[in-house]
Parts: structure tokens; sequence; C-alpha cells
């Protein structure tokens, strides 16, 4: 009865029931589907997948680490003192991102060493490609780091599993480990608007055909400046709207 | 006396409901003004939007002559705050919490700072312990020397010695009233604890539903009720209409 109460009070904890299932399903739906018809896409797919699987970890830890110095704050009721200290909301910002930063690259490096004495492969093969890539993934992580925080500031510690999730919710739309063509048209349609897809894609063009297509770069960022724009708004509106609900005065109870 | 905080008129509306109804009031440079009321009155509320942390529906706050609306990080920089329901990070000791916090106000010296105040409030041994495994009263002063590590003009307090044993209880009361003597700064103090309101406090404001119901020096209110203490006081003026009552 304790947890109906809490459940059907709360529209962070029912979307959290609903869609962690249908996410799972999606995005191992996709990968079988394609590896199922296209048994010859990869000639080299451990180390198609692998260099995939470290991009998306880099923007999943990104992400996660952004959103998980933001909720510390909470947890540890300092959220605020944090608040009344004499900081402005872009110091708060910068702060976070820069942090966010330093943790992805303590994670990421062991796994950029790992991969090449255990399967034979270095991601370093994208060439200098690959910063621009790990930089467009950098961007979006922020981006989506930011949107959470301030999910979390306007509706406060509820919105917490969405933090957890969010990466979840993008990862079919990305296409990490097949190309575009293998979603629904449907879907196709909200992939072109991700930043991810166009990673994504690149760093399978590069490793496969060998090729650079400089657009697939161009669109992520452009993607990713207009995204991240939406998201600084979107916090500074948040933290207007958490000043005027009190949010701020009660987040961590 | 010059006043260090100056409320005037002051609303907040959550939606329909009225949290704050107008209130006005100041607090003159080495005072301690008492907000006293019952749960849900409205002091928290008033003590948010000290901070900055909650907007006022309408009303104006000028904390040492600045509006707060327009000078914000300024006034945020000569005023800090202490509750017990917010803590500093556990895992720190309580040295890094209060070595961050210095940098935070832009402390210049901050290690003579971090030494002064653990003379002060006694907690040098407490240095290099970790934030998380101290008692209730270990906490309570850390956070009071964190809550003035930047030196305040303005301290605001909320139940500053809830669940504190008497004799820490104490401790901290005195603390408090030297402090404010040989800083001459102002403080605000919402507390439940009607003796510490008397012995520290020169006046008060007793608020119930938003308002401001009566307002004094301790004694005076306590003649002008005809009780013997200002527990009796606030018991009178709460219990009317009270749903204890």
């Amino acid at each position: 009865m304790r947890h109906f109460y809490l459940i059907t009070r709360s529209f962070p904890r029912i979307l959290d029931l609903v869609y962690w299932p249908s996410i799972q399903i999606t995005l191992w739906g996709f990968i079988s589907n394609f590896f199922a018809t296209h048994t010859t896409y990869y000639n080299n797919a451990v180390g198609v997948i692998l260099t995939c699987a470290i991009l998306y970890d880099f923007l999943f830890r990104t992400s996660i680490g952004f959103n998980m110095l933001f909720l510390e704050e909470i947890w540890s009721r300092n959220f605020t003192n944090l608040f009344i200290a004499p900081m402005r909301i872009s110091e708060i910002l910068t702060s976070l991102v820069i942090t966010a930063l330093i943790r992805s690259l303590i994670g990421l490096v062991p796994a950029i060493l790992l991969t090449s004495p255990l399967f034979g492969i270095s991601i370093l093969d994208l060439g200098i490609f690959l910063f621009f890539l790990f930089l467009s993934l950098y961007i979006f992580g922020i981006t989506l780091g930011i949107l959470v925080s301030s999910g979390l500031l306007r509706f406060g510690p509820s919105f917490e599993n969405i933090a957890w999730s969010t990466m979840f919710l993008l990862a079919p739309f990305g296409c990490i480990y097949y190309p575009i063509e293998t979603l629904p048209e449907i879907f196709q349609k909200i992939a072109y608007v991700l930043p991810l897809v166009y990673i994504f894609e690149e760093a399978r063009n590069i490793l496969i055909n060998q090729t650079v297509n400089i657009e697939n770069v161009y669109y992520a960022f452009m993607w990713n400046a207009f995204y991240f724009s939406v998201s600084i708004a979107l916090f500074y509106y948040s933290f207007n709207a958490a000043k005027n609900k009190g949010t701020l005065i009660n987040m961590g109870e | 006396m010059k006043n260090l905080i100056e409320v005037q008129n002051i609303k907040k509306n959550y939606g329909k409901k009225e949290a704050v109804k107008g209130i006005s009031f100041n607090v003159e440079e080495d005072e301690i003004l008492g907000l006293l009321g019952p749960n849900g009155s409205g002091k928290t509320t008033t003590i948010g939007m000290l901070l900055g942390l909650l907007k006022p529906t309408s009303g104006q706050i000028f904390i040492n002559n600045l509006k707060l609306e327009e000078n914000r990080i300024q006034i945020l920089e000569m005023i800090n705050f202490i509750s017990p329901y917010i803590e500093l990070p556990k895992k720190l000791t309580v040295k890094q919490n209060l070595y961050v916090y210095s940098k935070l106000y832009k402390v210049k010296n901050i290690k003579e700072r971090i030494e002064y105040l653990s003379e002060k409030l006694r907690i040098g041994e407490l240095l290099n312990s970790i934030t998380g495994e101290l008692s209730s009263g270990q906490k309570n002063r850390v956070s009071l020397a964190k809550a003035l590590v930047n030196e305040p003009k303005v301290l605001l307090l909320d139940e500053p010695t809830a669940s504190l044993d008497p004799e820490v209880g104490d401790f901290v009361r005195t603390f408090l009233e030297d402090y404010k003597k040989e800083k001459k700064i102002s403080i605000l103090l919402a507390s439940h604890n009607m003796n510490e309101v008397t012995r520290l406090c020169k006046s008060v404001l007793m608020m119930k539903n938003g308002e401001i119901i009566d307002q004094g020096k301790p004694e005076d209110l306590i003649a002008k009720h005809g009780r013997t203490n200002l527990e009796e006081v606030f018991l009178k003026l709460s219990r009317s209409n009270s749903e204890f009552n």
C-alpha cells in the first residue's frame, strides 16, 4: 500500500516502471534483427562493435557523471549550501561540466588501453577524427546531463530515476551498433534529429570504408549546438521555476 | 543603529495557498531577532526568501541596503545560513569541507580563518575526521563554522540547537552571543526553544498562518499577554483557532 501511494503520486516513478522493459526490448531487437539479416556487413565485427561500445560508454559516463555530481549534492543534503553560496548559475554549470569531463576521461583511458591487449584493437585507428567524435559525444553527454539536472531542479529528487535512464531511452535511436537503415522509417526520422546517429555512422564509416564523411561530423556538431543551447535555456528556466515553487528549499528531504 | 535586514511587505503564494501574507520587519546591526511560530506558519518560507532560494510573489528585501533581487551574488557573499535539515558532504573531512566553502566564499586567508573558527568552536581535533562520522553536536559546530567562514554580516539560523544535548546547546548559545557582540552582526533566529529565544533575542516576531500576529521584546510580550514566560505566550497565540485546541 505504501509503495502504491508513492508510485501513483509520482509521474517519474510511473514512467520509470513502464519504459525500462520497452527500451531494452527495442534496442536488442534491432541489434538481433540487423545481425540476422546482414551477416556480411562487418568484416571486422569485433573491432567495430568494441569501438562503438567505447564511444557509447564515454557518452554514458559523461552524462551519468554529470547527473551523479548533481545527485550527490541532493543525497548528502548539501544542495541548499551550494545554492546559497555566492555562485552564478553559469559558474555552477561550468564546474559541473569540467568535473564530468575529468571523471569520464578517468574511465575512458583504461577502456582504450584494455582493448588493444585483449582484442588486438585500437580505437586510435579512427585517427584525428576520433577527437571530433569524442568532443561531439562529450557535448551531447553534457547536454543530457544538464537536461536531467533541469528536471531535478524543477521536480525534485523524484526525477532521479529519469537521470539514470536517459541514455537507455536514446540508445535505440542512436544507432550505436547498427546502421540507421535498420530502424523503421518513423524511428529514422527521430534518429536524424539526434547527433548520435551521425557520430556512430561516421565511426563505422571510417573503420569499415576507410573514408571520412565530413558531413556527418558537421551535422553532429550542428545538432549538438542546438540541443546544448536548449539545455542551458531550460536549466535557467528550471532554476527560476524552482525559486517560485520552493523546490530549492526542500531538495533532499 | 543601521538595519542590515529590511523586509518590506513580502508575500509568497504557492498556487492559491498564501504561505506568507505581506510581512515587514527589520533587523538591526548587532541584534538577534527571534522568528517564532508553529509549524507551517511561514518561518522557513521567509528564510528561503531572505536567502534568495525563493522568489517573493511581491514585496522587497534589502540586505545591507542592497536589493536582493538585483544583487543576489553580492548579498550571498555577506550572508550565511545554518539548519539541521541541511548538511555538509559526509565523505569529506571537516577540513576539506571548510576549505571548499572558504573557496566558494572567496575567503582570503583560508588557513587563518579555519584555525580561528576551529579554536572558537572547539573543532580543532575534528579537522581530519570524516564529517559523516561526527556526532550531532560535533556536526552542529562544524556547520556553524561553515556558516561563519565568510564572516557574514547577516546570519540566518533555523533551529540551530535542535537535537543538541543541553551542554552543547548552551555552548552554541554562548558562542552566538559572544560572536554577535564581537562582530556586530545581525542574526535572524527561527527556533522552537523558547528559553533560547528569551536568552538570545532582543525582540521577537510571532508568526501564524503566514502573518505576524505579534512582536516585541520577550519581556514585553510576556507582560502584555499576562503570562510568566515566552512559551506560555507562544502557546496562547498559536492555540487560538488551532487544530490542537
